[in-house]
């Protein structure tokens, strides 16, 4: 615990703060200002911390959080900074799986809860919807002890003319053993996209095994004779990879596929790039020139376009040509599980429910074995590792709720809300690198799921828009993917920037009202059953009278509920009505502060001098 | 002259209309004196198109064998294409339109014309009067007075015959304080801040010269709008390098030595043709499908567009800061000051008045600021973003405008009364509109045009509850508050109403807006029959007691 700790503004001109106290807890860093406002930080959430030179009001510290919070505190004694800089060092960097929040998190549940709660997700359940297994597409058991691919799960679904001596020579021919597998399929199109990892070709290796795995999976499609093979890869990635004894398919080799790259970036750029745009978005008096370049530079909106792109290209070959898709980038956990489940998102409006959006997830990133502890960095570890393939699914998924906002039953805070947990490791679903990992670590036993919490507050991430009717079952989502479509996503990277967020929020205006309605709804119900029970009792002409002097009203309700003070996740605002208007210091403007405290100009004194001369 | 003499192929059959977005319609293409017109022969789904001659930027013709096609491009910045059979006809209609397009008089066009189908329920000239304000305005302070100095506009030729001045200043120190400011456009009240009666003024720079002429009335006149012992604010739009480049030319900017109680800020406001290209490029950038993610954002940043609205913003939030934070009265100038003058001070009013933010408040400040104060919305708006005349004049300022306008709306989307198609249909009547309302260059054009008389008013035409309803914002609650806008770049947004609005497929975002609107009807449906109810279990309930009695 340090007292009269300041808590700085990260873009205000001016040196306004707060002062309060910072407290350290074992799982959060808490810090209470003097009107009790509290902020939390999960230990877990912080990716820095950094102690800048000492300045004259103490000693500041800045902390960056991978939900790209970022905290500006000045602690006054050097010493005290200095233990609660080494003391976040230690809480925020965790070397063992079970040390992580989930393992301590107790949200008062009992223990059939706790199971209910894992059952919640049910993929079994799952490929059934999809319409499997059917008379092309079997579960293979060959998976079930991970024997053949140690990063899939026990469960898969594969061509019924893929024999078990083909699946394993597949697998072999295949990086980590990720052979292809069924990811969606669309029983309309009979089509699939399929999933695997790149095949280990170099120059020139073949495996008939998994040529005819390929062909079994384009058998399995009745009504086209070709399929796609996607390589996510730019070109010259996956010829690079030929040298190191990978690569990609050889279109001789294999009858009928017609194979495609689309130049998806790997890990390593994305990561540089996020941190190019939190750079030039975090910098303080940012010019619109010096904003707009940097997002140029940053890549960023290029690789969330060309990740979007890529999977409008695999739902159009599913829903216009009914051609199945195998789709693979290096290993096939990161850009594979990018453009399979947003393909699928396209596909099956299912996936853009609440709870088809978490089977998305289970399904083609966890289950399929996204390096989530890896790429978030849960413990410490490779920092190369690091990056943001997920947040760059989860902005894709944003940009498409941009341009129909009546297809999704979600709304952004949800997505927020997921971001938020997929690096919180306070629920099990996103620990660990893959499925066998997590049964080893008996995540079931001993945390908890995030999905049954997710639905039980559900109408916070419901989108009021949307509309069911607006794209019935398997209707396939065209999105314009010109370049002015994609936007920076203030919501996400500025989630804690409170100045730079409209003042009243539209989203949680129409929100609030939209949950009063069904209230409303309910109240007429209620009254026109009492109504209806006085009636009875008394006499019918009495009614009718009032009927009449019934019709419009000055509203009696002169406060609805939309407008009182509700917490919602949304980082927008508090409450919807109510307005900044107390602190022009918030906004950039204020350099007038600074204008008046500079002295004269020097031309002006000049003038002086030339005034008086003609005088 | 004879319209008709310009139409040398009134009529052509079997052209085909295509718009982006939209199936190719085939037709008839008519031309008259002010409107192209296209009509499908479809006969039950008949579709027809309307365009004033007026509203067309550009012309492109091309030809393929005998067919021939012609590219409009119009000032809203939609463009359409024509495909018509015959050489012969294309090259009359393209040539009459041209001509019809470009019709130097201004007393033929369409205003001229307009004869109004819908009945005139109030006289849109005579709806925002000066006097109006002042009436308001004196049931508040008596420290102003209205001035008939202009009258005849022979004091300052682009001011209305009425202005606001301080009440201790009389004509004759008026008509001095013209000759010393820019224009003769002497300072005057633009708005009068009640929570603390300060002060902004808006006037042209004065014109101090190389020699530092001074003018005792005019530092009076701004000096009566002090409060004893207080600084106000000069907000100069132009860069210091720029004012003083411009007292070779006979202009200038305060000096602090006979102005001591004033201090000058200085802001960047771009104007002219820096304006137009910019307005241009934006355009040209929005327009261009093809472009990949990083040509799209060099050539967004290239257009300078949004430094521009940042800018003017920024100096808006000043001077409404000056004003309500540091209660100092302002002055707000540049050359001439009728360009980025009026943005400031017009933002400004926005920023810190609610009455600015209702329907009526919006178009009595459009009225005021723009065109009493003489902004030469004619020479402005002449040409939009795709013509190739590249006038020194023309120039975006008033869209600069409504765009900030649409920025401050984003942000406090319950406090605007009107919504955002009220800025776009002002944006459109602005450059093209069968109303006179933005005609001429000023108030002395305007009479001389005999504009109130020949022309009807967009005003009488837009305030019908008709009309107004479809201007609504469903969402407005009223605010008292002065509002703050954040002007970091992450904030701000392109106007894809305007610059997208013809480039990508909108019907879901209408869609939407609509259930939005629903949502919102829905729920005063559901109060009123809550309260009703309510108040009918009430009565029945009272009824029992008394039965009981």
């Amino acid at each position: 615990q340090v007292e009269q700790v300041k808590l700085l503004d990260r873009f205000s001109t001016s040196n306004k703060s707060l002062t309060g106290t910072l407290y350290l807890t074992a799982t959060h860093l808490l810090f209470i200002d003097s009107s009790q406002r509290e902020t939390w930080i999960l230990h877990h959430h912080i990716a820095a911390v950094e102690k800048l030179p000492l300045t004259t009001s103490g000693c500041p510290l800045v902390i960056q959080c991978k939900n790209f919070r970022i905290v500006h505190f000045v602690v006054p004694r050097e010493r005290d900074c200095h233990d609660i800089y080494n003391s976040l060092l230690q809480l925020s960097r965790t070397a063992k799986y079970e040390e992580l929040y989930a393992f301590s998190y107790n949200p008062k549940q009992n223990e059939s809860e706790q199971v209910k709660g894992w059952q919640l997700i049910d993929l079994a359940e799952e490929y059934k919807r999809m319409g499997v297994p059917n008379a092309y597409w079997q579960l293979s058991d060959a998976n079930r002890d991970y024997k053949i691919c140690e990063t899939y799960p026990r469960e898969l679904y594969v061509p019924r003319t893929a024999s078990k001596p083909i699946i394993v020579g597949s697998s072999k021919f295949r990086s980590k053993g990720r052979f292809p597998v069924l990811s969606y399929y669309h029983k309309n199109k009979e089509a699939a996209i399929c999933r695997c990892s790149q095949p280990l070709s170099g120059f020139s290796a073949r495996c008939l095994e998994d040529e005819h795995m390929l062909q079994a999976i384009s058998k399995a499609n009745p009504s086209n004779r070709y399929m796609y093979v996607m390589d996510t890869r730019p070109k010259l990635n996956a010829m690079a990879n030929r040298a190191a004894g990978k690569g990609y398919e050889n279109e001789d080799n294999y009858s009928n596929i017609r194979f495609q790259f689309v130049g998806i970036e790997n890990i390593h750029v994305m990561r540089s790039s996020l941190q190019k745009l939190l750079e030039v978005s975090g910098t303080r008096g940012l010019s619109v020139n010096d904003f707009l370049s940097g997002l140029e530079n940053s890549g960023w909106l290029r690789h969330v376009k060309a990740v979007l792109d890529a999977a409008v290209f695999l739902a159009k070959a599913i829903a216009v040509e009914s051609a199945s898709v195998l789709v693979h980038c290096s290993d096939g956990w990161d850009r594979t599980s990018q453009v399979c489940s947003l393909g699928a998102l396209l596909l099956d409006s299912y996936y853009r429910t609440i709870k088809g959006f978490m089977v998305l997830i289970e399904k083609d990133w966890i289950s399929f074995g996204h390096k989530f502890s890896d790429r978030c960095c849960q413990l410490d570890g490779d920092p190369k590792e690091i990056s943001p393939v997920f947040t760059q699914f989860l902005e894709s998924v944003w940009n498409l709720t941009e341009q129909f906002p009546q297809a999704f039953e979600y709304n952004e805070a949800f997505l927020l809300q997921i971001h938020e947990h997929v690096h919180s490791c306070q629920f099990g679903n996103f620990l660990g690198n893959c499925q066998k990992e997590r049964e080893e670590l008996k995540l079931k036993e001993k945390t908890y799921s995030l999905w049954p919490f997710l639905l039980a507050e559900q109408k916070k991430y419901q989108n009021p828009l949307y509309n069911p009717a607006f794209s019935p079952e398997l209707t396939l989502l065209e999105p314009n993917t010109v370049s002015f479509n994609f936007k920076f996503w203030r919501n996400m990277y500025h989630q804690f920037d409170r100045s730079m967020h409209p003042r009243q929020s539209m989203f949680n205006l129409i929100m609030n009202t939209s949950e009063q309605n069904k209230q409303l709804e309910e109240d007429i119900k209620e009254l026109e059953a009492k109504i209806k029970q006085r009636n009875g009792q008394s006499d019918v002409v009495l009614v009718k009278e009032q009927e009449q002097t019934a019709h419009p009203a000055p509203v009696a309700l002169k406060t609805p509920p939309c407008f009182q003070k509700e917490q919602l996740p949304m980082p927008v605002n508090d409450a919807v009505r109510t307005i900044e208007g107390s602190n022009t210091a918030d906004n950039r403007y204020s350099e007038l502060v600074s204008e008046f405290s500079k002295a004269e100009p020097a031309v002006v004194s000049l003038e002086y001098g030339v005034a008086r001369m003609t005088c | 002259m004879e319209f008709a003499e310009l139409i040398k192929t009134p009529r052509a059959d079997n052209v085909a209309l295509h718009r982006p977005f939209h199936p190719a319609v085939e037709g008839t293409l008519c031309l008259t004196g002010h409107h192209l017109i296209f009509s499908s022969r479809r006969q039950d789904n008949a579709e027809e198109l309307w365009l004033l001659h007026s509203n067309i930027d550009s012309i492109e013709k091309r030809f393929v064998g005998s067919l021939g096609t012609i590219i409009i491009k119009c000032k809203d910045l939609r463009i359409i294409q024509l495909d018509i059979p015959g050489m012969e006809e294309c090259l009359n209609i393209a040539s009459s339109i041209e001509a019809l397009s470009t019709l130097d008089s201004v007393t033929l066009m369409y205003p001229f014309f307009y004869r109004p189908m819908f009945e005139v329920l109030e006289d849109g000239w005579s709806s925002f009067l000066l006097e109006q304000e002042f009436e308001l305005l004196s049931s508040v302070t008596n420290e102003w007075r209205l001035s008939c100095v202009n009258k005849e506009f022979s004091v300052c030729p682009s001011y209305p015959p009425v202005v606001i001045v301080p009440k201790c200043i009389d004509d004759e120190a008026l008509r001095k304080v013209a000759l010393f400011r820019h224009g003769s456009r002497f300072p005057v009240l633009s708005y009068y801040h009640k929570k603390n009666g300060m002060a902004m003024l808006r006037s042209s720079q004065p014109l101090t010269g190389t020699n530092g002429r001074r003018c005792k009335e005019d530092e009076k006149l701004i000096n009566a709008t002090l409060r004893s012992g207080r600084r106000g604010f000069v907000i100069d739009t132009r860069p210091l390098n720029v004012a003083q480049q411009a007292r070779a030319k006979g202009g200038g900017f305060e000096q602090e030595v006979h102005y001591p109680q004033w201090r000058r800020i200085h802001k960047c406001i771009e104007r002219f043709n820096i304006l137009q290209e910019s307005f241009i490029k934006l355009v040209e950038a929005c327009n261009d499908q093809s472009h990949n993610m990083d040509r799209w954002l060099s050539k967004l940043e290239a257009s300078n567009w949004l430094t521009h609205i940042k800018e003017l913003l920024t100096a808006a939030c000043l001077a409404a800061q000056c004003i309500d934070r540091e209660g100092a009265s302002v002055l707000v100038h540049g050359s001439e000051g009728t360009d980025s003058t009026l943005q400031v001070t017009s933002l400004a009013q926005i920023i810190l008045d609610p009455r600015c933010r209702t329907i009526r408040g919006f178009e009595a400040l459009v009225v005021r600021e723009w065109l009493l104060a003489g902004h030469p919305f004619q020479q402005r708006c002449a040409q939009s973003a795709y013509s190739n005349s590249k006038q020194k004049w023309e120039a975006p300022v008033f869209l600069l405008f409504l765009e900030c306008v649409w920025q401050i709306h984003r942000q406090f989307p319950c406090s605007f009364e009107f919504n955002e198609q009220f800025l776009i249909l002002l944006f459109e009547h602005a450059y093209a509109s069968q109303f006179g309302t933005f005609l001429g260059n000023n108030e002395n054009e305007r009479a001389k045009l005999k504009l109130p008389q020949k022309t009807m008013s967009l005003w009488s035409w837009v305030n019908r509850p008709e009309e107004l309803s479809r201007f609504q914002n469903p969402l407005y609650e009223a605010n008292s508050l002065v509002i703050w806008p954040s002007v970091a770049p992450q904030s701000l947004q392109l106007w894809e109403g305007v610059f997208l609005r013809w480039n990508r497929p909108s019907k879901f975002l209408e869609e939407a807006e609509e259930e939005r609107i629903n949502i919102i009807k829905y729920n005063k449906e559901l109060q009123a029959k809550v309260n009703a109810l309510r108040r009918q279990l009430a009565e029945l309930e009272t009824g029992e007691e008394t039965r009981e009695e």
